[in-house]
């Protein structure tokens, strides 16, 4: 499928896909990867070392730092899938060079946790 | 986005990483809001200083960013925490000003002026009509947008920092003049006109305007009610500019109903401990009429006034410092009513303000009760 590219960049891995959208400042511990808020439909997992889909990100500009921590940590996501680019997710993943694409609705919902996935965030394809 | 040659190879990482961080940060922000290339900025203001808005991880971000990156324009600041001249009069722990300190250091090593000011527009002298710029702290942006005859989006930590380190800017929103053409009205009805009116005029805009909005049934604005304005837009929505007079489209009218709906929202206490006058910082127009009006008074709480350095000899030498101490003022640089860690809820319930966008980040931010009301009300009620 074709991808509009937001942050450049290529990744490997399998998909964690989120019915939710994210907010990186409140609902992700930064320093162990692990999605803390209680209401979010990935709670209690592991958002590192796979490719991260979700909506679109919320809440705090700041949370953009949040994603350069895990970044930091090493519990980043390899790289993210949104159906909207918001600000925070856009520059969060611009300033943690973390790979960041958007697809249209359609091809989103073809995005299946665990398969795997190589994603070409410069020529903009997912295979 | 159509990228240059030299952008292209920045953004590849040719002239080293901190440059590629702040052009994927230009092309990200470009791409996620309908860029097609990137301008020249002639000066960016930042805002993500004060450590009570960034944190650790931001802390830590600019540490490693300073450790090569440097800044490629005119760079300002938006004020950090509190004063270090006067911070051991207040009960700060000692953490919270070593992860100010660092943040500091960050800035200052990558270049960047130390102004430590929210009104970037009244301490530097303004480019000339239709240069474009980038301002990360709202009301500043909005000033600029709308009085300053310059052009900026209403910007984001990131893409300001991004524009200080490369002088560039994604070309979009209201860079744009066809953007920049207001498609809405706001007739203003309200026959009482201080600041505080007008600060609700601009959080009532903020919230019902698009990019950018035109207000009817304004004439003449003093600078208090200007900055009021501006500050009140700047909170309450994505609005980064206006213009006087009827404009094409919608009309909608601010009237006594809607003030008092946005008055009840903010003003969440019928008195305070603590008076803080300064979101927007005072300048020194603002700050001698002060003085102007404290004469023969004195508070009878205590009252923090936040400035600018940058105008603290003026108005030494000037006696405005003297006056307002002698009426119990204590006159603090480098910072602001918003997100101060000196205005601390285990020491005061309540903080009486003159400021919209103060009272909304106390409440929000600070978690106090508000009790807001104009200069004139608070010299009335509060001083004798």
């Amino acid at each position: 499928m074709n991808v509009k590219v937001i942050v450049r960049g290529k990744a490997t891995g399998s998909l964690l896909v989120a019915k939710n959208p994210i907010n990186f400042l409140g609902g992700i511990d930064k320093k162990t990867g692990i999605v803390h808020d209680k209401k979010h439909d990935l709670f209690g997992k592991y958002i590192g070392e796979k490719i991260l889909a979700f909506p679109f990100g919320v809440g705090s500009s700041v949370g953009a730092y949040t994603l350069y921590s895990l970044k930091y940590n090493n519990c980043a996501p390899l790289a993210i899938i949104c159906l909207k680019a918001d600000l925070t997710t856009a520059s969060g993943c611009a300033i943690s060079n973390i790979p960041l694409v958007v697809t249209n609705k359609n091809d989103f919902d073809l995005l299946h946790e665990n398969k795997q996935i190589t994603l070409d965030a410069v020529s903009g394809t997912i295979s | 986005m159509e990228l240059t040659k030299e952008e292209e190879e920045a953004l590849d990482g040719k002239q080293g990483e901190s440059l590629a961080l702040a052009y994927r940060t230009l092309v990200a922000i470009g791409e996620a809001s309908g860029a097609d290339r990137l301008i020249p900025i002639e000066w960016a203001h930042l805002s993500g200083v004060n450590y009570n808005t960034i944190g650790d991880a931001g802390k830590e971000f600019l540490s490693h960013l300073s450790q090569d990156a440097k800044f490629k324009v005119k760079t300002t600041v938006n004020p950090m925490g509190f004063d270090f001249d006067s911070v051991s009069q207040y009960n700060l722990d000692d953490k919270f000003i070593e992860n100010q300190s660092s943040i500091k250091n960050s800035y200052e090593k990558m270049g960047v002026i130390p102004s430590y000011s929210c009104i970037p527009y009244e301490i530097f002298d303004i480019p000339k009509q239709g240069t474009h710029v980038s301002f990360a702290e709202s009301n500043a942006a909005i000033y600029a947008n709308s009085f300053a005859g310059l052009k900026t989006n209403k910007e984001g930590a990131f893409s300001a920092l991004a524009s200080a380190l490369t002088g560039k800017s994604p070309c979009s929103d209201l860079r744009d003049d066809d953007i920049r053409k207001p498609n809405l009205t706001i007739r203003m009805k309200v026959e009482s006109k201080d600041e505080l009116t007008y600060g609700m005029l601009g959080y009532f805009a903020g919230k019902v305007a698009g990019s950018s909005v035109a207000i009817s049934g304004v004439s003449e604005l003093d600078r208090r009610s200007c900055k009021s304005l501006c500050a009140g837009m700047g909170t309450s929505g994505a609005c980064g500019m206006f213009t006087f007079g009827e404009g094409e489209g919608e009309k909608i009218d601010f009237d006594k109903n809607e003030l008092q709906k946005i008055h009840d929202e903010l003003n969440t206490s019928e008195s305070g401990d603590l008076i803080t006058l300064g979101s927007p910082q005072l300048g020194l127009e603002e700050i001698g009429d002060l003085a102007l009006m404290l004469k023969g008074r004195s508070f009878q709480k205590r009252c923090m006034i936040f400035c600018p350095r940058a105008i603290k000899d003026q108005i030494t030498n000037l006696g405005y410092t003297r006056e307002l101490e002698r009426a119990g003022g204590e006159i603090l640089y480098d910072c602001c009513t918003c997100l101060s860690p000196l205005v601390d809820n285990k020491q005061v319930d309540s903080v009486i303000t003159n400021s919209v966008k103060g009272a909304y980040y106390l409440k929000t931010s600070n978690n106090v009760d508000v009790n807001l009301k104009s200069l004139k009300k608070i010299i009335e009620e509060e001083t004798r």
